[in-house]
């Protein structure tokens, strides 16, 4: 009886948890007039209170074709965003999984791995106005650059991807040694198979942060055709309540796609800075 | 004789190879990380203490200006309250649901249900949250229905809820996995023995569970805190650059001195920033520290 009355608890909390993400993606497929109806108090100057059903009353693609076929805004911000995150996400490839390797497995001196501890620990609040001061004297400020180049350049993956490396064992690495593998050779065919699971964790998390930027571009992109479409999204208004439902649905299947596939790989990258 | 000098030797040359290769693999993050955080910190460190025009030296004049400042004053008891609230209420919550969604059948779906809005863009869900929160949105809709009187979320005292509500709601479930990662480090031998020794369930939550999750419990903390400077961006999506005086957050602050230009400010403010988390987080080590020794 108890443990019922907890499932039922849990059940419906969860449900809660899930009920503005269900708004978000019932509001792509309902039509312009039926938002119009149910968010006029909100969005309008009607009166009364809003209404939501739990499934649209006339269900339809009609804006999810729109946003897609003809709004050429639209296909600009998604690319913004689609760049944003590839040139993180490659960036990082490039110069944090190595910088990581180092950290954990090359004898670097530990107070290196101390500084990306604590830089890690600095909120944007912090960092904004520097990285304004660089980007502005790189002439890089309204540019793409911008915002991809201090996500390059973050602590976290570095911190969590050492941690990663770390549990290889050193056994493995003596032994590569002694068969006369290089540095090189030994990150590229035993440190980045063996660390795969942690790569793809540390870029899901990465994945998110970059595609849900908001801060960063804008402080950083004063011109609005550079914009992702997290900053546009805002500006909805009530004659445009089916675009912005759809384009946010179409922000949003990304995330949902990877954080359904890989599910596994999120959570593990998530306990890790909590362990001991 | 001949033979053992030149294999030394040779080590030698191995070894300072090595201690060069070893260097390439870090020396481009860090080299970035100079360009774009450690040497900008050290210019705004300097800037805090010249004036914006001219960058004649001032000393701590820019410090007194911003903390005499109404609207600095504003944005750091707004966040320093909304941190104080918000970081309990999530340790405890998540804490909570950590322990229920273990024992429940379905936990693990349960808690992907859970999971699933730190995935989901801040700006996705910013038309649910308008539809939600105003004042003629669902919520009072709900809230009437049950014969209570309808809140004006945005417009009152009553936003501060809607950050801690939007804050919860993106992290409640990442903070569960952290538990629940840390519930699975104790050993379930642990539990039986007490059973046997009659422990009831609360004791053994008391006795076991609670000394067991006290490292975890710093490193959450931290990550909370560090989470809660993004609350901005619900903020920021909801209500737009000046909201409801209660949400007023020290990124919007900044926003607005960006603005003005007012970059003298912004150095001395985010220097002190700077100071406080490093300071909250060094005495939250602190106290665990203690507690581990006592």
């Amino acid at each position: 009886m108890k443990r019922k009355l907890l499932w039922f608890l849990m059940g419906a909390f969860a449900l809660i948890m899930l009920l503005p993400i269900w708004i978000a993606v019932t509001g792509a497929f309902s039509s312009q007039w039926e938002l119009t109806e149910n968010l006029r108090p909100v969005l309008g100057n009607g009166q009364g209170l809003a209404k939501w059903t739990l499934l649209p009353q006339s269900p339809t693609l009609k804006s999810l074709v729109q946003v897609l076929l003809d709004s050429p805004e639209f296909f600009t911000m998604f690319w913004n965003s689609v760049t944003i995150t590839a040139g993180i996400l490659l960036g990082q490839f490039a110069v944090a999984v190595p910088a990581a390797w180092g950290l954990a497995k090359l004898h670097l001196p530990g107070k290196l791995g101390n500084l990306y501890m604590v830089l890690m620990l600095l909120p944007f609040q912090v960092l904004m106005y520097p990285e304004y001061l660089v980007l502005k004297s790189l002439g890089l400020l309204n540019t793409l650059w911008a915002v991809i180049l201090p996500g390059v350049f973050s602590a976290y993956p570095v911190f969590l991807l050492t941690r990663f490396f770390g549990a290889i064992p050193e056994e493995i690495l003596e032994a590569a040694r002694l068969d006369g593998a290089g540095e090189w050779q030994i990150f590229r065919y035993i440190a980045l198979p063996l660390g795969l699971p942690g790569l793809l964790s540390v870029g899901i998390l990465s994945f998110l942060d970059a595609w849900n930027l908001i801060e960063q571009p804008m402080t950083f992109l004063k011109n609005r055709a550079l914009w992702p479409l997290s900053l546009f999204l805002p500006e909805t208004t009530l004659t445009d309540a089916g675009l912005g439902f759809a384009a946010a649905l179409l922000m949003l299947i990304p995330a949902l796609l990877l954080f359904g596939l890989c599910q596994d790989a999120l959570e593990q990258g998530l306990a890790l800075p909590g362990g001991k | 004789m001949l033979f053992w000098s030149r294999r030394l030797e040779e080590r030698g040359k191995n070894v300072k190879q090595k201690n060069m290769v070893r260097w390439l693999f870090l020396l481009p993050n860090l080299m970035g990380i100079g360009v774009f955080a450690l040497f900008p910190m050290a210019e705004v460190l300097v800037g805090a203490f010249r004036s914006a025009i001219g960058g004649s030296w001032v000393g701590v004049r820019n410090f007194r200006t911003v903390l005499s400042n109404r609207a600095f004053r504003l944005a750091a008891f707004n966040t320093g309250r909304f941190m104080l609230v918000c970081i309990p209420l999530l340790l405890c919550l998540s804490l909570l649901l950590a322990l229920g969604l273990k024992r429940v059948w379905g936990g693990r779906q349960l808690r992907s249900a859970c999971l699933l809005p730190m995935a989901v863009p801040a700006a996705s869900v910013v038309l649910a949250w308008k539809l939600l929160f105003h004042e003629n949105g669902l919520l009072n809709g709900v809230l009437e229905g049950l014969g209570a009187g309808g809140v004006n979320w945005m417009g009152t005292s009553a936003s501060f809820w809607v950050l801690v509500i939007s804050y919860l709601w993106k992290n409640l479930g990442y903070t569960v996995v952290l538990w629940t990662a840390a519930l699975g480090t104790v050993s379930p031998s642990v539990y039986e023995a007490a059973q046997m020794d009659g422990a009831d369930s609360f004791r053994s939550f008391w006795y076991i569970t609670l000394p067991n999750l006290k490292t975890s419990a710093y490193s959450i903390a931290v990550l909370s805190l560090l989470n809660s400077f993004k609350v901005f961006r619900e903020a920021w999506l909801v209500a737009g650059d000046y909201p409801q005086e209660q949400m007023y957050l020290v990124q919007h602050l900044y926003n607005n001195w960006f603005r003005e230009l007012d970059y003298d400010k912004i150095a001395a403010a985010s220097v002190l920033v700077s100071c406080v988390v490093l300071v909250l987080i060094a005495l939250l080590r602190r106290a665990w520290d203690k507690e581990d020794q006592g």
